[in-house]
């Protein structure tokens, strides 16, 4: 890549994305924790921080593989890969910001996730927006792989988890990933319809199947684009 | 299927729907129905999986101390205490709960 000339906002580019790197990457110990107290063995739990790289997707993986185990294999496959959509979006959103040749794409494509493109979004000039991106993605995938390795050894040793709280940690997680979403009410319904449907279908559907059905609730109410004030829309 | 199978295959679906986003055409994302969908998407998602693990214990609904931990964690996200915090937080109430009970 070309070098770039250091203005004032490249320079807040590259302070906003380690910062976000820096405390995005803490909770990467709480990934590779709850990882291991699911079931998955060290080495899975940083193939899914290397491979996968999307922390929404990494917890519903690991989140239906505790409720269900091997036999949930197919709902934990959909599941994470429906949360990886958004990722989509993101990338034709940042394909122009990128731009250059295909390799370079197809890097940027594997950190291009929740973080990276909202610190290149936030930046007032391309060149920013493309410093951002960057190392954003770059210093969290380092952090994040890191603090993996170091929640699942954890993990490892800490034995039977629920004695520790672990499993009310992980619902806390998928919590604080909702939280910052539900700016309107729209989003709001979404939520607690979907919290509901999930856990009245619990009892009666094959592990990880509920979550699939709790998500056509977001289809519904995105398709027919229900409870937004008239003004607002 | 083994978990190595699973990992490996969601991570490949994972890291195929990043890659093809560069392969579309800009203007998908003009468009607000796909975009709106995608992000309740997530949210009813995230929702969901907030639901069963608070209150799912194999097929079965549950009340047990992970719901005083996720209504704890609740208040501190409402109060914009750092995710890691707050995750810190639950976990000592549920172990502090199992431990007094």
């Amino acid at each position: 890549m070309r070098r770039v000339d250091r203005t004032p906002e490249t320079r807040a580019a590259i302070r906003a994305s380690l910062a976000v790197a820096l405390a995005v990457s803490l909770y990467g110990v709480s990934f590779g924790a709850l990882a291991v107290a699911s079931g998955l063995t060290i080495w899975q739990t940083c193939v899914l921080s290397l491979f996968m790289f999307s922390g929404g997707s990494q917890f519903a993986l690991i989140g239906v593989l505790a409720s269900g185990g091997a036999s949930a294999a197919l709902p934990a496959i959909v599941g994470a890969a429906l949360l990886g959509t958004r990722n989509g979006l993101y990338a034709i959103r940042m394909s122009p910001i990128i731009g250059g040749p295909w390799w370079r794409k197809l890097l940027a494509g594997h950190i291009t996730i929740d973080e990276s493109t909202a610190v290149a979004t936030a930046q007032p000039t391309r060149e920013a927006q493309r410093i951002g991106f960057w190392w954003t993605g770059i210093s969290l995938f380092v952090g994040w792989n890191l603090t993996t390795l170091i929640g699942a050894i954890i993990g490892n040793a800490l034995g039977d988890v629920r004695q520790y709280g672990l499993d009310a940690a992980a619902a806390a997680a998928f919590l604080g990933l909702l939280w910052p979403r539900l700016t309107a009410l729209q989003p709001v319904v979404v939520a607690v319809a979907a919290a509901v449907v999930a856990a009245v279908l619990t009892p009666t559907l094959p592990a990880g199947v509920p979550i699939l059905i709790a998500a056509l609730v977001a289809v519904v109410v995105g398709g027919f684009n229900l409870f937004v004030k008239r003004e607002a829309k | 299927m083994n978990t190595w199978t699973i990992v490996l295959l969601a991570s490949i679906c994972v890291l195929v729907l990043k890659i093809a986003g560069y392969l579309v055409p800009p203007k998908v994302v003009e468009k607000p129905a796909p975009t709106r969908i995608t992000a309740l998407l997530t949210i009813a998602l995230l929702a969901g999986l907030v639901s069963i693990e608070t209150l799912g214990s194999g097929s079965q609904i549950v009340l047990d101390a992970r719901v005083p931990a996720v209504l704890v964690a609740a208040a501190l996200f409402a109060l914009r205490v750092p995710f890691v915090l707050v995750i810190i937080a639950a976990a000592v109430v549920a172990a502090l709960i199992r431990l007094w009970a």
